[in-house]
Parts: structure tokens; C-alpha cells; sequence
């Protein structure tokens, strides 16, 4: 039974809440719902009610097929927020493009997250995390392992990418913190962006006078050629900074949670081997997809899809973490399971626009688990489970601080 | 060999993830796009074909048959 259009007070809200005590399952009326009606209708905070998509096939389907836009401009988009929308009118970059505008940019960027790139990048990745770590163990715990390491390690190794001189690490660290920040007004977030933006728009025009073997330096090339606005590039950089920080932070936070209470897959990243902890980290990434309210479409025609006729200008939510719940793909889909194969999990999106920094964000969990646990071999949550916060109201999910203590 | 594939660099996003499921097969030129660096030689190879183009977002490697 698919609900009705409009005006249906059993339309539910989305996205629904989770069940207390179960901070790594989605909510069980969202799971419910992939049981009873795969396709269904939402309500959303801007009162528009989007088809909601659960199943794994169906997700993989919607995201594949051109007929279902990205551009968030478009009326009908079902956007997460009033400041998404806001932040992609005013600094618009290739996630809200389609087809050959989509490419185009994209493509000015894939050479630099290639997998070969990615395992050069190692090293430095785990000199970065071995840095923050001694950091972390000349403090008397407890500490807090998201402000100490969580946060800041995806945050440096994105600045180096892009190529942020040293001696601009400070001013860029505290705005992208603003930026990122729990408590930042809407204005703040506005203001701390801005300032970004702008130090990008003078960064990029340095490098076009003299060019650097970095991102920055690589898009500024690209302005040199008429290829690119000025503007364009620092946006592009800002949404590198901004997709590459959170989702990558909360990941490794959320992570180290679900090892520091489950003992044996701790021992799995303490003394596994390479592709026991790549297999490991496939699998957090399936059970927690911490980008949790879903990837967000609009339709550009009619579409008859699995029984439901989608209207020209209805909106989508592909809800990635119900997909990756999906028992049709994974077996015992709520089971932390470290010796599944979850490479098909869909914690990255699917489509051409799945996630550009993917093996970036794999490389720094690859590298982050295994020498987090090696390094304190005592690690344990400073405080009770119950006292934990998590992150249910923001566009990524995951904890907002994790006292550890050793 | 029976199976039937074809590559399209044309719609490859660069995501890698032929490179992951395949690394003997595939790999990324330095644009990021996708490369073939051999024929099917192998039942083995045909396994690594079809694992790619399952794994490929974009649809750049598909399996006709």
C-alpha cells in the first residue's frame, strides 16, 4: 500500500528518530518501513513530502538513472535543510550539477583522489595521525578523542592536499571549526565561510602567478586556461574542505565507539593485517553510513518505478542507511560483522556523483584505527554509554564528544 | 571467453572502485579515469570483470552477458 499525495496525516516525518540505546541503528520505523513499503511517502521539514527509497536495488536504481536531477535550485528538491539550500545558492559547485556540467568539474578533480594517489598519501597520513597521537598520550586522561584527534586529522590532511600553506593552518583550522562547530549560529557559519571562501579566491590567485604541485595550485590552472571562474575554484576547494572534515571526523569517532565496546573487533585493528582492517573498516562504513538523511534527487519526468508512477518535480530521498541495512544484500544486516563482504554497501552514494574523496576517507580510517589501538592498549569510554550525545539533528551523524581514558 | 563487457571512458567518474575490486585488471590514468590493462585471459578475469562492473558507480563497465 503506497500513501497518499499531500494532505495525509499518516504521511510520516522524516527523518524519524532512533531508538535510545541503539546509537549505531537507524531508526527501526525507518528499518520497518523497508519491510512494509519500500516506497514511500515523507514529510519533510519544509512541509514537501519526497518519496522516501529503502531498498539496496532500488537506491542503486534512482541513483543510476538521469531522469532524477542533483540541482538543488530546482523547485521540488527535497533539501536536507534551509542552510544546505543556502550554502549551495551561494556557493554552487559541481554535487548540485547534472550530466556534462557535473563531468566537467568533477573531472578537474578525480586525478588527484586516484587509488594510486591515495597509497602515496599513506605515509603522510600516518605521520599525521602518529603526531596526534603523541599528543594525545602526554595529556593526563580523560581526553576527549573528538577534539584531539577525530576532528583534526581529516582537517590536516585536507589542508595539505589542497595545499594550505603552514603558515596559514591556524586561521584555516578555526574557521573550518566554526564551520563544523555544534554550536555556530547560522550567521557565524555564514561569516566563518565567507572568510574561507575569500583566503581561497586570494590563495588560488597566487598560485596562478606561481603554481604549486597541489590541488589548489592544480585548479588554479585550471583558472589560468579560462576553464574555471576564480570563485569557482575556492568554492570547489571550500566543498572539499567541508565534504572531506565532518563525514571522515565522525566516522573515526563513531568507529573507535563501536571497537572500544565490542573487544574483538578492537583486536582486529590492533593486530590484523591489511586486509582484515580494510575489511573492517567496509564494514563500519556499511553499519554506521554516518551521512544519514539520505542522497536527495528531484525528478525530471514522469517515472513508473517499482510500482509507483514518481511525478515530474516529486523529490527523492535515497536513504543510503536503510539500503545498507537491506536484508536482501547483506545477511543479518544489523550485525557488525567483520568477515562479510560489504564492499557493495552504499555509505558513499552510488551514481556518478558517489563520493569523490572516498579513498582518501578509507585511507585515513585504514591508517587511524589500527594505530589508535596500538598506541593505547588500555583505551576505554571515560564515561557510561547512556551519557554519551549523538548527533541525531545534524546532516552528519556521529558523536558530539567521546571521553576516553586509558 | 563468453563474457561480453564494454568500457566507457567517457562516463567513468573516476571513483576507483574497478581498481579496488580488480587491481590486475584496471587501473586509473592520470586523469582518474578508467584503464584496461589486459584482455580476458581467464575464468578469474571474467570473476574480476563482473565484480567491477558491479562495483563501478557510473556504469563506465558494464557486463552485456
Amino acid at each position: 500500500m503506497q500513501a497518499d499525495t499531500a494532505a495525509s496525516d499518516e504521511v510520516p516525518f522524516y527523518p524519524m528518530p532512533r531508538a535510545a540505546g541503539c546509537p549505531f541503528d537507524p531508526a527501526p520505523e525507518a528499518q520497518a518501513l523497508l519491510h512494509t513499503t519500500p516506497i514511500s511517502r515523507v514529510r519533510i521539514w519544509d512541509g514537501s513530502s519526497p518519496w522516501l527509497i529503502t531498498r539496496h536495488d532500488h537506491a542503486r536504481a534512482i541513483l543510476t538513472d538521469n531522469r532524477f536531477s542533483a540541482v538543488t535550485t530546482r523547485p521540488g528538491y527535497p533539501a536536507a535543510s534551509q542552510g544546505q539550500l543556502t550554502r549551495r545558492r551561494t556557493a554552487p559547485t559541481f554535487i548540485a550539477m547534472d550530466g556534462d556540467d557535473h563531468k566537467r568539474q568533477r573531472r578537474m578533480l578525480i586525478g588527484e583522489f586516484t587509488v594510486r594517489r591515495m597509497q602515496q598519501l599513506r605515509p603522510a597520513v600516518a605521520d599525521v595521525t602518529a603526531a596526534l597521537l603523541d599528543q594525545m598520550a602526554q595529556q593526563s586522561p580523560p581526553i576527549d578523542l573528538v577534539e584531539n584527534f577525530a576532528l583534526p586529522l581529516p582537517s590536516i590532511v585536507i589542508s595539505r592536499l589542497l595545499g594550505v600553506p603552514y603558515s596559514d593552518h591556524d586561521f584555516f583550522q578555526s574557521r573550518s571549526r566554526t564551520l563544523m562547530g555544534v554550536h555556530t549560529t547560522e550567521k557565524q557559519a555564514e561569516q566563518a565561510s565567507n572568510d574561507l571562501l575569500d583566503f581561497l579566491i586570494d590563495l588560488v590567485a597566487a598560485r596562478q602567478a606561481g603554481p604549486s604541485d597541489d590541488l589548489i595550485g592544480r585548479l588554479a590552472q585550471h583558472v589560468a586556461g579560462g576553464e574555471l571562474e576564480r570563485k569557482e575554484a575556492a568554492s570547489m576547494a571550500l566543498l572539499l574542505l567541508f565534504a572531506g572534515h565532518e563525514t571522515t571526523a565522525n566516522m573515526i569517532a563513531l568507529g573507535a565507539l563501536v571497537l572500544l565496546e565490542r573487544p574483538e573487533l578492537a583486536a582486529v585493528m590492533r593486530h590484523g593485517d591489511d586486509s582484515a582492517v580494510t575489511a573492517g573498516v567496509e564494514e563500519l562504513l556499511r553499519l554506521l553510513t554516518v551521512a544519514h538523511l539520505g542522497r536527495r534527487r528531484v525528478a525530471l519526468e514522469d517515472v513508473d518505478f517499482a510500482g509507483v508512477r514518481i511525478h515530474a518535480g516529486e523529490g527523492i530521498i535515497v536513504a543510503s542507511e536503510l539500503a545498507n541495512r537491506d536484508p536482501e544484500k547483506f545477511a543479518n544486516p544489523d550485525e557488525c560483522d567483520f568477515d562479510r563482504a560489504a564492499n557493495q554497501h552504499m555509505a558513499f552514494g552510488f551514481g556518478a556523483h558517489q563520493c569523490l574523496g572516498q579513498s582518501l576517507a578509507r585511507l585515513e580510517l585504514q591508517v587511524c584505527y589500527p594505530a589508535l589501538f596500538q598506541r593505547f592498549h588500555g583505551l576505554r569510554a571515560a564515561v557510561p554509554s547512556d551519557q554519551l550525545q549523538f548527533r541525531e539533528e545534524m546532516v552528519v551523524y556521529g558523536l558530539y564528544e567521546l571521553p576516553v581514558t586509558w | 571467453m563468453g563474457i561480453e563487457f564494454h568500457i566507457d571512458r567517457d562516463v567513468c567518474v573516476g571513483a576507483g572502485q574497478c581498481v579496488i575490486a580488480a587491481p590486475r585488471l584496471f587501473d586509473q590514468d592520470m586523469d582518474g579515469i578508467v584503464v584496461l590493462l589486459h584482455d580476458v585471459r581467464s575464468q578469474a578475469d571474467e570473476i574480476s570483470i563482473r565484480d567491477a562492473a558491479q562495483m563501478c558507480p557510473s556504469g563506465a563497465i558494464a557486463v552485456r552477458r
